[in-house]
């Protein structure tokens, strides 16, 4: 454990990354799939089946090879993320960090409409045509009975994307992100004899991390859950 | 069309009329969208023969295919059965009487659920499998472990949920006629939990697959590893991506479409076993297709 106490302020800066990561492609992620659901879900039919089109293509690539677009591909298409040239205190958020948001945020753009589609899908029919019958507009039928229905149907399921995302964010680190498994990684090259420890030290940083998603998506759950 | 939609009402003739102009309107800036990505690719000079000629080259196409695909597909098969393996041995532990193996069981899945399978292979190469010396080889294996544990851990959670699926009273019937603990599972609960487990078997496959492709970090043969070289040899950046990315689409649709039809010849219409990424997280877990990964 003293490798890891000795760079503690390495560990904490790399788990800085990842949560930075997380929380900058989860928000997008968490917009644009929302985006895909109202297209996935809606009456208009050639919206539907872009969406569904767009979902299947993008769920079935591995997550490597869409971020492995933005860095190396989309470079020869004119797509750079040079304008990203953030610096705050000692972190910095280049071209690298950009890149890695972008693959992030569409990759998991698709689990969370999918989370949510399934959300709509929990509610049965009987409630939307129950709020109908007593001459609710079609704006009270979706605010008072049908969303909060799916968004309580969503947690769950949202909270397995996000907390996927969480663990995906590792996959930066093959595309030049310091984040925790980069530094792990690099940790592990530099002190060989204390690999396991080393190891351990950043698994329990993300089982951490990991357990805070799902308490919050627990706690919100338990709130929202009707009687 | 949308007869049976929570979200609206069946549209009437005004609103027919407004929904063709947005979809008028939607093709229109798709069709832009897919013009203009095309059109980026041609200015770009990505849509050249030279850069697109080792696809249909046969000598090409068979080192991918046999050094990529085949080697891919290797590694996520051998993953998955031993995961299989893994999974069940875990899944039923958890189900244990005996409180130390539930909870050796319960920490061994939680924890190799929570943690990134980039950092699992990571562990396995530069640790587990240090003493191998052949890096080829090393790398293959560090993917297969690590895809082991990863999959097993979910795996053992659908066993899990699958055995708890079966009606209790089937348990309770075992054991009234004399059937022993392991006779209960292996003859009554795990032939008859097997049935709503298998889509999700297959579902998990697509995950395998999928995460095979972070071998690349640690330099593991299969389809990600002929990335570089191809894109070296022929300055293709984009074509060599689109065409492994879509070997890799390819693939897994039609293991989903196995999914959905077992799903369907098996289990009837009820939705697909699903179990939460993490954590013990009650009730509404249901709905939804396909795995999150």
């Amino acid at each position: 454990m003293q490798v890891v106490l000795d760079n503690l302020d390495v560990v904490l800066k790399a788990f800085g990354y990842t949560i930075a990561l997380f929380l900058v492609s989860g928000t997008i992620a968490l917009v644009l799939g929302t985006v895909l659901v109202a297209m996935r879900v809606g009456p208009i039919g050639v919206l539907r089946r872009f969406a569904a089109t767009y979902v299947t293509l993008v769920r079935n690539t591995p997550l490597l090879i869409v971020l492995m677009f933005f860095s190396i591909a989309a470079p020869k298409l004119g797509i750079r993320f040079t304008w990203l040239d953030v610096h705050i205190g000692q972190w910095d958020f280049t071209s690298f960090f950009g890149a890695a948001v972008a693959g992030l945020s569409l990759y998991t753009s698709t689990f969370v409409c999918e989370a949510l589609r399934s959300g709509v899908n929990a509610v049965p029919l009987g409630q939307a045509e129950a709020a109908r019958a007593i001459g609710l507009p079609f704006g009270g039928v979706m605010s008072q009975v049908v969303l909060p229905q799916a968004v309580r149907a969503s947690v769950p399921p949202l909270a397995s994307a996000l907390i996927a995302l969480l663990k995906n964010t590792s996959v930066a680190a093959v595309f030049g992100v310091a984040e925790a498994v980069s530094r792990m990684r690099a940790l592990t090259n530099n002190f060989p004899g204390d690999r396991w420890e080393i190891f351990v030290a950043f698994a329990l940083g993300y089982v951490i991390l990991v357990e805070i998603v799902s308490a919050i998506a627990i706690f919100l759950e338990r709130r929202w859950r009707v009687a | 069309m949308s007869a049976g939609s929570v979200l609206f009402d069946a549209p009437g003739p005004r609103t027919r009329a407004r929904h063709r102009v947005y979809s008028f309107v939607g093709a229109a800036l798709i069709v832009a969208g897919v013009a203009y990505a095309v059109w980026r690719l041609w200015d770009t000079g990505q849509l050249t023969y030279e850069r697109w000629e080792p696809f249909v080259t046969p000598r090409y196409l068979e080192a991918i295919l046999v050094d990529g695909l085949l080697q891919t597909l290797q590694m996520a098969a051998l993953a998955i059965v031993a995961a299989l393996v893994f999974g069940l041995v875990f899944g039923v532990g958890k189900l244990s009487e005996h409180r130390p193996v539930r909870w050796v069981s319960w920490l061994v899945v939680e924890f190799f659920r929570a943690v990134p399978v980039l950092m699992l292979m990571i562990l396995s190469f530069f640790a587990i499998f240090s003493g191998v010396d052949e890096i080829q080889r090393r790398a293959y294996w560090s993917v297969v472990l690590a895809l082991m544990l990863y999959n097993g851990a979910v795996l053992a959670e659908v066993f899990r949920a699958g055995i708890l699926g079966v009606p209790r009273g089937q348990a309770e019937a075992a054991y009234a006629i004399g059937m022993r603990k392991t006779q209960v599972m292996t003859e009554v609960l795990l032939p008859q939990g097997v049935k709503i487990m298998v889509p999700a078997i297959i579902s998990q496959m697509v995950v395998a697959l999928k995460d095979t492709s972070l071998g690349y970090y640690i330099l593991a043969p299969g389809l990600t590893a002929l990335v570089k070289p191809l894109y070296q040899g022929f300055n293709n950046h984009v074509a060599v991506i689109l065409v492994i990315g879509g070997m890799y689409v390819a693939v897994n649709l039609v293991l989903t479409a196995i999914a959905t039809w077992v799903q369907r010849r098996y289990v009837g219409e009820k939705d697909m076993l699903k179990v939460s990424a993490v954590g013990e997280q009650g009730g509404g877990m249901d709905g939804g297709p396909a795995p999150t990964n």
